[in-house]
């Protein structure tokens, strides 16, 4: 008799899902789904609101990374407003999003998947969390939270409040950073260098234990997005939208013009989801499934453009190849770009214009229709509105990096599956696995499904004739 | 015959302009009666219903901004029947159209918002109407969201009062009451707005904004209008 496996929550991830997992009678994995449930009607709701509302709404979709939601949406009413904002905002727009990338790819890390990394996949999962850490590696979940903190506190130190900082707007910033702030930030800047040094260390060092992970992890070939700088440098904020495919030799596309992403990316429908999963459009779908965030982003820059991340990444690649395909080295490629993003914080405060008054273009609606694109600490995230002359919404669209990565990961849930869901017994050991593959694309699902607050995923189980076998459930955290 | 008369507010004797309402004659004497429609400068209407007082004698409770003080009078400003009964307006109010108020212009900087936090209003007992509402973005410096709007009439009152352009209105009766502009037209269209943005600063919600301002961004200058009602004499 054929089973059905459903995880009823996947915890430490955000958001809301599900996975399915179909037995054969033999016990054995026949095909997996990863579902999204979706909050319909965002589009709708924002019908007739001025477009320079968009962008304190939609951070308000999600409270994971408001800040990427924030600037993806002040980019795409800039382009409606058809300025260039002043160098000095444009610098502090990126210091804030650096400081929210620290702090998200901290989170991740420390908080939600170093209990699978340091305590294993098989420990008692009652333990398996930042509590469990907090008892075995107290340095290390110190330094998670310091960073984070780090992170927070920047953010708070530019706009105020720390969740939904009104401080982004359109045409730019809305007032300059003053040099206490940006002393502030610099004095801590060092803390956290040296804890992503341990953490990037300490992960080396636990590699080799992960060797079945590491082969089963969305270790599969796929495309790559993100941005770069014309000169192939890692962009977080703003940059050129480069595809990648390691099997073609490399770039395959430059998407310079925000507006032209249509072009290349398609939104397919997945039966099982109402995430929508976007593909590259030139090779249709699903063939065209590419993977955006971390991982991706190392593999489409040439380098990082910073010192210490550059080493990091020298050494990335020479243990890995140029292009990293196992998805379980998301994390090693979050802790590269956390110092990244720290080395690039540094940069932009040590420069001479960045306490620089005029941090704000005002203008009118000079173009009817405008998108903004940046990098959310899980990758591209795509605001595409169109508005009346007067300013008024007519319509907008969102691709959200959980998105991107919708593909990838319902392949990636399969794969492991498949390895290590074996059997009539279900084994905790086996779903956490499962759960840990889908953690380690650090998906975003509350803001992917525009709904609010978070739920943790569920996986079920079900035998050939459809009938449930198994729910198993674990506590949220 | 003397210029100044004699009332009782909460027990206490004060003195206070012959021919002030019962809402200045408090504040001239230091005592606060909440109010979102009334305003320093303008004809009082008795729209909002929030400055409600009891009056010795009288039993039914009345709209302070709009009642003469007179002689001998003894008005109670705070009580728990006040208290309660504003409370219940205030939640009439913010139930009746779409107070979003994470996402307004206004945010932080709200009269309505500020008044629902001094009376403790915390939830709203009644169910939200959430009426699809449109927002007029016509004007070239200017925006209307009607979703925001309490029909205080301050705009109507001070473009007519003050400027003397007379733009605004009230359409409709009862809960379909909007505000209007020069027999619907929309606000561009207007034929006799100045632009001089009076309207704007005495709104005391996100209703009326100046385009451009992201959420939180809204800081009326109430102030000046009053000052410069002051100096034309206007209103009262
Ligand atoms: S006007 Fe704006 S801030 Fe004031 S109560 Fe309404 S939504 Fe809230
Ligand atoms: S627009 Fe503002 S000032 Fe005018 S009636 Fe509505 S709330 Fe009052």
């Amino acid at each position: 008799m054929g089973k059905k496996i459903v995880i009823p929550h996947i915890t430490r991830i955000e958001g809301h899902g599900k996975v399915s997992i179909h037995l054969n009678d033999a016990g054995e994995v026949t095909s997996t789904q990863f579902h999204v449930t979706q909050v319909r009607g965002f589009e709708k709701f924002v019908e007739g609101r001025p477009y320079y509302e968009m962008p304190s709404i939609t951070a308000r979709i999600c409270g994971i990374c408001p800040i990427s939601h924030l600037l993806a949406s002040v980019k795409a009413c800039d382009a409606i407003m058809a300025v260039r904002i002043p160098k000095t905002a444009e610098m502090l727009r990126e210091l804030l999003h650096c400081a929210q990338i620290v702090q998200s790819h901290a989170l991740s890390f420390f908080h939600l998947s170093s209990p699978d990394l340091l305590l294993g996949m098989d420990s008692d999962p009652r333990k398996r969390n930042i509590v469990g850490i907090l008892e075995k590696h107290p340095d290390l979940a110190r330094d998670g939270i310091a960073l984070r903190k780090f992170g927070q506190l920047a953010i708070e130190r530019m706009a105020g409040e720390r969740v939904h900082p009104s401080w982004t707007v359109p045409g730019g910033v809305n007032a300059p950073l003053t040099s206490d702030s940006r002393d502030a930030i610099l004095s801590e800047i060092n803390i956290a260098k040296s804890i992503i040094r341990r953490a990037i260390k300490l992960f080396v060092s636990i590699i080799d234990r992960f060797e079945a992970e590491i082969e089963s992890f969305g270790n599969e070939p796929t495309m790559y997005a993100g941005l770069v700088s014309a000169s192939g440098d890692l962009r977080l904020y703003d940059g050129i939208l480069r595809f990648r495919d390691p099997a073609a030799g490399g770039t395959i596309a430059d998407v310079e013009d925000p507006l032209d992403y249509a072009n290349y990316i398609g939104e397919g429908v997945l039966p099982h989801s109402y995430l929508k999963a976007p593909y590259f459009k030139p090779r249709g779908f699903p063939e065209g499934n590419y993977r955006v965030g971390p991982l991706a982003r190392l593999n489409v820059a040439e380098r990082c453009g910073t010192p210490e991340a550059d080493e990091e990444l020298a050494e990335y690649r020479q243990r890995l190849g140029r292009d990293v395909q196992s998805s379980f080295f998301y994390h090693y490629a979050r802790l590269i770009e956390a110092m990244y993003g720290v080395e690039r914080m540094e940069q932009l405060l040590n420069h001479p214009k960045i306490l620089d008054t005029h941090v704000r273009a005002r203008a009118d609606v000079n173009a009817l229709e405008g998108a903004g694109i940046a990098e959310a600490p899980r990758g591209v995230l795509i605001h595409h509105y169109k508005v009346n002359e007067s300013g008024a919404m007519t319509w907008a669209n969102l691709i959200i990096a959980t998105g991107h990565n919708n593909l990838a990961m319902n392949r990636a849930v399969d794969q492991v599956a498949k390895r290590f869901v074996k059997g009539e017994r279900i084994e905790e050991g086996m779903l956490n696995r499962v759960q840990a593959v889908v953690r380690a694309f650090d998906p975003c699902l509350s803001c992917s499904t525009h709904a609010l607050g978070q739920t943790p995923l569920v996986i079920e189980l079900y035998g050939p004739d459809g009938e449930a076998l198994d729910r198993v459930s674990t506590d949220c955290d | 015959m003397d210029s100044k008369i004699t009332i009782r507010i909460d027990g206490e004797l004060v003195k206070t302009d012959r021919g002030a309402s019962i809402f200045e004659a408090a504040k001239a004497n230091g005592k606060h009666i909440p109010g979102l429609c009334n305003m320093k400068g303008l004809k009082p209407v008795g729209a909002c219903r929030l400055c409600m007082v009891e009056v010795a004698g009288v039993n039914r409770l009345l709209p302070s901004c709009t009642t003469p003080a007179q002689e001998g009078m003894s008005v109670t400003i705070r009580s728990a029947r006040l208290d309660a009964y504003r409370k219940q307006a205030l939640e009439l109010l913010l139930s009746e159209r779409n107070h979003v108020c994470a996402v307004c212009v206004s945010n932080g900087h709200c009269e309505l918002q500020s008044l629902a936090t001094a009376l403790g209003v915390t939830n709203v007992r009644y169910g939200y109407r959430y009426p699809k509402l449109g927002v007029d973005l016509s004007h070239p410096r200017y925006v209307l969201d009607h979703n925001r709007c309490i029909l205080c009439t301050r705009c109507v009152r001070v473009c007519a009062e003050v400027e003397g352009a007379h733009v605004w209105d009230i359409a409709g009766r009862g809960i379909h009451s909007m505000l209007t502009c020069e027999m619907n037209r929309t606000w561009g269209a207007s034929r006799n707005c100045t632009s001089c943005g009076k309207c704007v600063q005495v709104c005391p919600t996100g209703a009326l904004a100046e385009k451009g301002f992201a959420v939180e961004e809204m800081i009326k200058r109430t102030a000046s209008v009053e000052r410069l009602t002051a100096v034309r004499g206007g209103g009262r």
